[in-house]
């Protein structure tokens, strides 16, 4: 067990992060996110604040959808990335990550102004449990009469899982199919145990419970951010790739003015995916060299347990962000090779 | 429980070793292994390769972490396991085995008489995790 941002979490469970990784690739794993922050936006301008607040379009979302988006500052950094899920016009819900939540809370707050939106941390009312894989539908459908398959990928359905009333989002952090549960948080044990039933945890094949090692492993294979490392408020959001979420033609947001210039400017430098061409794993923190000369950082580095290759992101100048270009990492003193390669590295087959 | 073999030498850096002759073979113990969790990945020294009691010969990664590996004796390593870069696993699977690392000639044998016994390493890794 560690600790995690306030919370007790298991970095992994006895199985094991090579074996948690590959089975939710094969089958499914299970994990416990309740650690997740929650807040409530509710009122008749929930969606004009929420979009002054965030980078991507809540104004394009409808009832029953969700949307990956950033708390920006004025200059276009990253207060924290979080999904939008849209209950009703005047209901929205932010998920937010868990060593921010208090952060977030307070910037969002700061910047309420006169609106007629009315904010809450709820995030000790819910639990998340997120059951990823291919089997994840099979297994969570034993338990709920909400028809699974209709559910679109980043939409969800509230109802109830093994009669507890759930939100259940077809949404995760793999890069597989699967679902994410809310629910209150006194069922987390219930609906823990329910899924590893439903899922035969502790046959050969079955679900398989998954700690923190392997969240990060899936979400890297998949070439996903992670806060803290990929982004932060040193990053923008373009540097980062996620100009995706960048609505920069919406209405006026927090940053936006600043993003659009760096976009018309163009970024320095940019979030790159490597892989390790030599022996040697990279890991957070250790310096990138192109032709001799120390250029960046590696912000994620890890040995990637399916594709069983030894893989990272990085910042890089953008004259060098070239898939193929070769780069070196410092791996504490010993200069490995590696090259950049696209991303993501993991890409599920529909 | 971790499995602490009686007829090894172990280090407060979770090393075993075994003495044959002049020579001390070297490996993490099957606590080691399981604080660390799958291990992906070992550097070794190369053979010769000289190295005072103490002193880091090399590392140990799993999916998460990355751990010095020290000798505890001082000496010249005249073996490395060079089938643990194809299959690090076998130091979950037998640390004490087929998981061992490196094989040293010591020049001061008597230095392993400074190890811990099995009862001694037992009772250290208890009191650590406490």
């Amino acid at each position: 067990m560690v600790e995690f941002s306030g919370w007790d979490m298991p970095v992994q469970y006895p199985a094991g992060t090579v074996n948690e990784h590959v089975r939710t690739r094969t089958y499914a794993g299970l994990f416990d996110v309740s650690h997740m922050g929650e807040i409530d936006v509710r009122g008749r301008d929930a969606i004009a604040f929420v979009n002054r607040v965030t980078s991507n379009d809540a104004g394009r979302l409808v009832d029953g959808q969700a949307q990956y988006s950033a708390l920006t500052t004025p200059e276009g950094t990253v207060i924290d990335d979080l999904l939008v899920y849209r209950f009703a016009e005047d209901r929205l819900l932010l998920v937010v990550n868990a060593g921010t939540t208090e952060k977030d809370w307070d910037w969002i707050g700061s910047h309420r102004g006169k609106v007629n939106a009315e904010l809450r941390n709820s995030s000790a009312e819910y639990c998340q449990l997120a059951l990823q894989g291919p089997g994840a539908l099979g297994i969570l459908q034993k338990l709920t009469d909400v028809p699974l398959a209709e559910i679109k990928y980043y939409h969800f359905r509230e109802g109830e899982v093994d009669a507890v009333p759930a939100i259940v989002s077809r949404t995760g952090y793999t890069g597989e199919d699967g679902f994410e549960v809310y629910a209150a948080s006194e069922t987390a044990e219930q609906l823990w145990n329910k899924i590893l039933d439903a899922g035969n945890f502790g046959s050969d094949d079955g679900v398989l419970p998954c700690g923190l090692a392997a969240r990060n492993t899936l979400r890297l294979e998949a070439g996903m951010c992670l806060y803290g490392h990929e982004i932060d408020e040193t990053t923008t959001l373009l540097e980062a790739n996620l100009g995706w979420i960048c609505k920069l033609s919406k209405s006026e947001f927090i940053g936006r003015d600043r993003l659009l210039k760096q976009k018309e400017e163009g970024v320095k430098r940019k979030l790159i995916g490597f892989e390790v061409t030599d022996s040697g794993i990279a890991r957070d923190g250790q310096d990138v060299l192109i032709d001799a000369r120390r250029v960046g950082q590696v912000t994620s580095g890890s040995p990637a347990p399916y594709l069983k290759r030894n893989i990272g992101m990085a910042y890089v100048p953008v004259e060098f962000a070239i898939e193929g270009r070769e780069i070196e990492i410092d791996v504490r003193g010993r200069l490995v090779s590696a090259r950049v390669v696209s991303m993501p590295f993991y890409k599920r087959k529909k | 429980m971790a499995n602490v073999p009686e007829n090894l030498h172990y280090s407060k850096d979770h090393e075993w070793v075994r003495v044959e002759g002049d020579t001390a073979v070297i490996g993490i113990t099957d606590h080691a292994q399981d604080q660390l969790g799958d291990v992906v990945y070992v550097e070794l020294p190369k053979s010769s390769d000289e190295f005072a009691a103490n002193d880091s010969f090399g590392s140990v990664e799993s999916v998460k972490a990355v751990s010095e590996i020290f000798t505890p004796v001082t000496g010249s390593v005249t073996a490395v396991n060079e089938s643990l870069a194809d299959e690090p696993e076998k130091v979950n699977k037998d640390p004490y085995g087929d998981g061992w690392m490196i094989k040293i000639r010591m020049s001061k044998p008597g230095e392993v008489d400074s190890l811990l016994t099995a009862a001694e390493y037992e009772d250290f890794t208890k009191a650590e995790s406490e």
